[in-house]
């Protein structure tokens, strides 16, 4: 690593001679070693899934959630520290109830979006303060706008996407993300997509217990935020568990 | 007689020097004497209710219950405001009613609405229950009238709580009290008799409470010069809330001449 020994690592609040802020991207590391986090927004709604890594046998099922409501209508799934990640949320949470209180609607989630991330890239400018290890993913839809999902980086860079994805195998499920007509799916079929990623990309040899978690937010759920309903959520899962077994058969049998 | 000054209105004799009468004020001192207090110093509280409802009534049946309330705004006497809802779905198992100031009754709905997004966010699938809605808003009421700026209005919480129904109010003074009718305002006089007698007579079911709510607000149009003949219908059950969208009731008036006011 470059930056390691030059002095230039210590603190947000400097540049390294070659223009980086190397806090911020040792803060991106955080987020590159947690369970992978993706969002899709197909024409009805935004699905979330996350791989959500189980670290020890002795935790409860369902322990250390890593898909949030922020307000009625807003989800956010996150990667990296859960508790950065948890402050966030309580931020977020608190913009949207303050919007709410001042314009009596619920808070558009471009706007949210904004004022999560200025709150985000506040964090990189300080030396007495250290980046926000974590990235999230916001999502809604309502009747005017149709679906929304932004990304928010622990720099405080954010954008909106139709599909997204962060954390461990981000990459392996873009590729996937990406074989997707996303504009023409319906959240019905995009839960199943997404939980099939979660379970393609997770790696059982480092990783060996995880839990999938997912949510949606769409025309359907008359746009409330909603962990999705567990028989649909069984369904994708073992959607997702039988997909996985056949690409494994089919393996085999070119061997 | 220029050299003499204004003669009408003299310069004081002199000036500076402590009040004749009063306390010297000592400089340094000058926020802490008497003299340093302004009228600013104290705060106006409100005194009056501005927008105002008339009655909510609210009545339990075997299974639930039921609120109904007019959807008049009346600014003193005059009927200013003819679409006032106030009727509430506060979540699954509660229905709020309120009368008196509208503006309190938005104030506080705003907090109410927020708690249960609140509640929401948890996301542990559990939600307020009415005996702890009815139980908050006494403490925010009495919290309030004990600062001498109450929050002017009577509240009526109905739901289901663990299974069975409740009913509740609580006024200004955060006075609380649990019942299975409960009237507000000039329903209170009008509308009590007839729900109590009702319910002395056996248990109600949901169309005969609703039916017998539907005509204590035809009593309270015909009786209550602040009433209105819109009103608005909640029913609240193990099923969930329902509020209804606010219906006109049928009035005649040609009965009036026989009356006479001696």
């Amino acid at each position: 690593m470059s930056s390691i020994g030059t002095g230039y690592d210590l603190s947000a609040s400097q540049f390294s001679p070659d223009g980086r802020v190397f806090q911020v991207e040792y803060a991106a590391k955080a987020v590159e070693n947690s369970g992978t986090v993706i969002g899709l927004r197909g024409k009805d709604g935004v699905v979330f899934a996350v791989e959500k890594l189980v670290t020890s046998k002795l935790y409860e099922p369902g322990a250390n959630k890593r898909i949030f409501h922020v307000d009625e209508h807003v989800g956010m799934a996150v990667a990296g520290l859960i508790s950065d990640a948890r402050q966030m949320v309580e931020t977020a949470r608190s913009e949207a109830s303050n919007y709410r209180s001042q314009y009596g609607i619920p808070v558009p989630l471009k706007y949210l979006n904004e004022r999560v991330s200025m709150y985000m890239h506040a964090y990189t400018l300080y030396s007495a303060v250290r980046p926000y290890g974590c990235s999230v993913v916001m999502g809604s839809w309502s009747e005017h706008d149709g679906p929304q999902m932004f990304m928010l980086d622990p720099s405080g860079v954010s954008f909106s996407y139709f599909g997204c994805a962060v954390g461990k195998a981000k990459q392996a499920a873009k590729t996937e993300i990406e074989k997707l007509k996303l504009a023409d799916m319906t959240v019905k079929e995009l839960v199943k997509e997404a939980a099939r990623i979660i379970y393609l990309v997770h790696d059982e040899l480092k990783d060996k217990q995880f839990e999938l978690e997912l949510s949606w937010v769409s025309k359907d759920t008359k746009g409330r935020h909603q962990l999705v309903p567990r028989d649909v959520a069984a369904e994708a899962e073992n959607h997702a568990k039988q997909s996985l077994a056949d690409i494994e058969d089919s393996d085999e049998g070119e061997m | 007689m220029a050299f003499m000054g204004d003669v009408l209105n003299p310069l004081p004799l002199w000036q500076n020097g402590p009040t004749p009468g009063s306390f010297y004020n000592f400089p340094g001192n000058a926020s802490l004497g008497p003299v340093g207090r302004t009228v600013q110093d104290f705060k106006a509280h409100s005194a009056n209710p501005i927008t105002t409802t008339t009655t909510v009534i609210g009545l339990k049946f075997d299974k639930g219950c039921v609120i109904a309330a007019d959807t008049l705004g009346s600014y003193g006497s005059l009927a200013r405001f003819r679409d006032c809802p106030r009727v509430l779905k506060v979540n699954d198992l509660i229905l709020l009613g309120s009368g008196g100031d509208y503006a309190d009754y938005q104030y506080l709905k705003d907090i109410i609405e927020q708690k249960i997004i609140d509640e929401q966010c948890i996301g542990d699938g559990l939600q307020l229950k009415p005996k702890s809605l009815h139980c908050w808003l006494t403490r925010v009421l009495y919290n309030k009238r004990s600062k001498m700026d109450p929050l002017w209005n009577n509240y009526v919480v109905a739901g289901i709580q663990d299974g069975e129904p409740f009913l509740g109010a609580v006024d200004k003074l955060g006075t609380a009290y649990e019942d299975a009718t409960i009237a507000t305002g000039m329903g209170a006089y009008m509308a009590t008799p007839l729900l109590r007698d009702a319910l002395e007579k056996g248990p109600l079911d949901e169309e005969s409470a609703k039916a017998l709510v539907r005509k204590c607000m035809e009593v309270l149009f015909y009786r209550d010069a602040r009433s209105f003949p819109r009103y608005q219908l909640g029913v609240v059950t193990a099923d969930g809330v329902i509020v209804e969208e606010p219906v006109e009731l049928k009035h005649d008036w040609t009965l009036a001449h026989m009356i006479q006011m001696k």
